[in-house]
């Protein structure tokens, strides 16, 4: 494979920022925080990625779709994923988070180190979670664990609206 | 040991104890006594699956040839495997032999807790291993575990705290699974080698942690932590249970019947 031109890196920026979340279809994976770089080297361009929980199951069909949206526009790549730093919620945009609201999802608060709490069996000021309908804090968790690896279930005491929050992670 | 080899057997032994207990929580599937709760252990069990894949991954390149993840999870036979006893017990625990004996939540739940507040700690240490690619696992791991750590401790306090049969079953699974702890305790020829080339833990350094956190929950959930003199289980040596053996078969037998299927 030839050295990168600088204009391939940039294309191969354009064509990612249009690929989606697998599971979260309205925000893509460079708006979470999956796509972490992109590279240029002597050997051809190389793409970073990184997983998001351990044991995402979308993780492959992420890769997949990387592939293909690069090839479809005529550019090859390597994928390189990367665990460290380990992925973080707080590598999310403002405008990622505002779109999971619209979506019905609430976004996830800011980890603060310090504010992680060892051993927090009980509920926390983090965990004040609000109704991305109706904006109401009046919200009850009704399970840690939802759908995907990466939401809550939690339920309006206000509108009664059930939605999932994405966890802090 | 060389440090190669150290190295190895503490992934193996890392990465056998998240594959294990992944697949008995992944036992409640579609059994779960509650949907929140049959979720809730899909998910738990599915961290703990990419975590023993990131391990396993980690392991098959330092072993090298033609090692693989799916290789170390599927083709490795029982008396291979360096998981905690404690994770390969069955789901039903203490009412084995009884009408209910199928499976136990106050058992899967009570494992979770012990063994989620212990690796809480491990994770926490084994991000300054010397071993970069532990330590950045360690770093995931550890944003997971204190999920499981929250959902068990949350768990212990409803079923402890709540109707004298939900606390006998709890104290029964408490007093049945305890012992087997005494596992975390007792340092390894493997375990010792990783700590003194400074990739492993050391395993002193949290039990003090470990038994203020697991104290503090049992009291508040009115469950009397029991003795655990006796024998000392040695699964990370690779001596295991009869139970181990039966999990393996199910879980590996797919992958032995078709092996390299893809779908």
């Amino acid at each position: 494979m030839a050295a990168t031109l600088p204009a391939d890196v940039a294309k191969a920026w354009a064509v990612l920022e249009q690929v989606p979340d697998p599971e979260i279809p309205v925000v893509s994976i460079r708006e979470l925080g999956i796509l972490r770089d992109v590279i240029g080297t002597a050997e051809g361009l190389e793409i970073i990625i990184t997983p998001t929980y351990s044991g995402c199951p979308a993780m492959g069909q992420i890769e997949d779709d990387v592939r293909a949206a690069l090839a479809a526009a005529g550019l090859k790549a390597r994928l390189v994923t990367q665990l460290s730093p380990a992925w973080t919620t707080d590598w999310m945009t403002a405008a990622a988070r505002d779109k999971l609201r619209a979506y019905g999802i609430a976004p996830p608060h800011t980890t603060v180190a310090a504010n992680v709490v060892r051993f927090a069996a009980r509920k926390s000021a983090q965990d004040d979670v609000a109704c991305p309908r109706c904006g109401s804090h009046n919200t009850t968790e009704t399970s840690h664990f939802g759908s995907t690896a990466c939401k809550s279930l939690h339920k309006c005491l206000d509108c009664l609206e059930p939605f999932d929050h994405f966890k802090p992670y | 040991m060389s440090d190669r080899i150290t190295a190895i057997a503490y992934l193996l032994h890392l990465a056998d104890n998240a594959l294990v207990l992944g697949q008995r929580n992944a036992e409640w599937c579609g059994h779960g006594p509650v949907l929140e709760e049959d979720i809730a252990m899909a998910n738990i069990g599915l961290d703990l699956i990419g975590q023993a894949r990131l391990l396993y991954q980690h392991a098959a390149g330092l072993l090298g040839g033609e090692n693989t993840e799916d290789k170390l999870a599927y083709f490795r036979e029982p008396g291979e495997f360096r998981n905690y006893t404690l994770l390969e017990l069955p789901n039903h625990g203490p009412l084995a032999g009884s009408a209910s004996a199928d499976r136990d939540y106050a058992t899967t739940i009570t494992r979770s807790f012990l063994y989620s507040s212990f690796m809480l700690l491990r994770w926490e240490a084994l991000q300054q291993s010397s071993d970069t690619q532990l330590a950045a696992i360690a770093a995931k791991s550890l944003k997971e575990v204190r999920y499981h750590v929250r959902h068990s401790s949350d768990w212990m306090l409803r079923l402890g705290d709540g109707t004298p049969l939900s606390r006998a079953r709890m104290q029964a699974a408490l007093d049945h699974l305890m012992p087997y702890t005494q596992e975390f305790w007792t340092p390894s020829a493997f375990e010792l080698a990783a700590q003194k080339s400074g990739l492993g833990a050391n395993g002193e350094d949290i039990h003090g942690d470990w038994d203020e956190a697991v104290d503090t929950i049992l009291a508040e959930a009115t469950l009397t932590r029991p003795a655990t003199e006796g024998h000392v289980p040695q699964g990370k040596n690779c001596i295991h249970s009869e139970h181990l053996s039966w999990l393996l078969s199910e879980m590996q037998g797919l992958a032995r019947a078709h092996p390299e299927a893809t779908w």
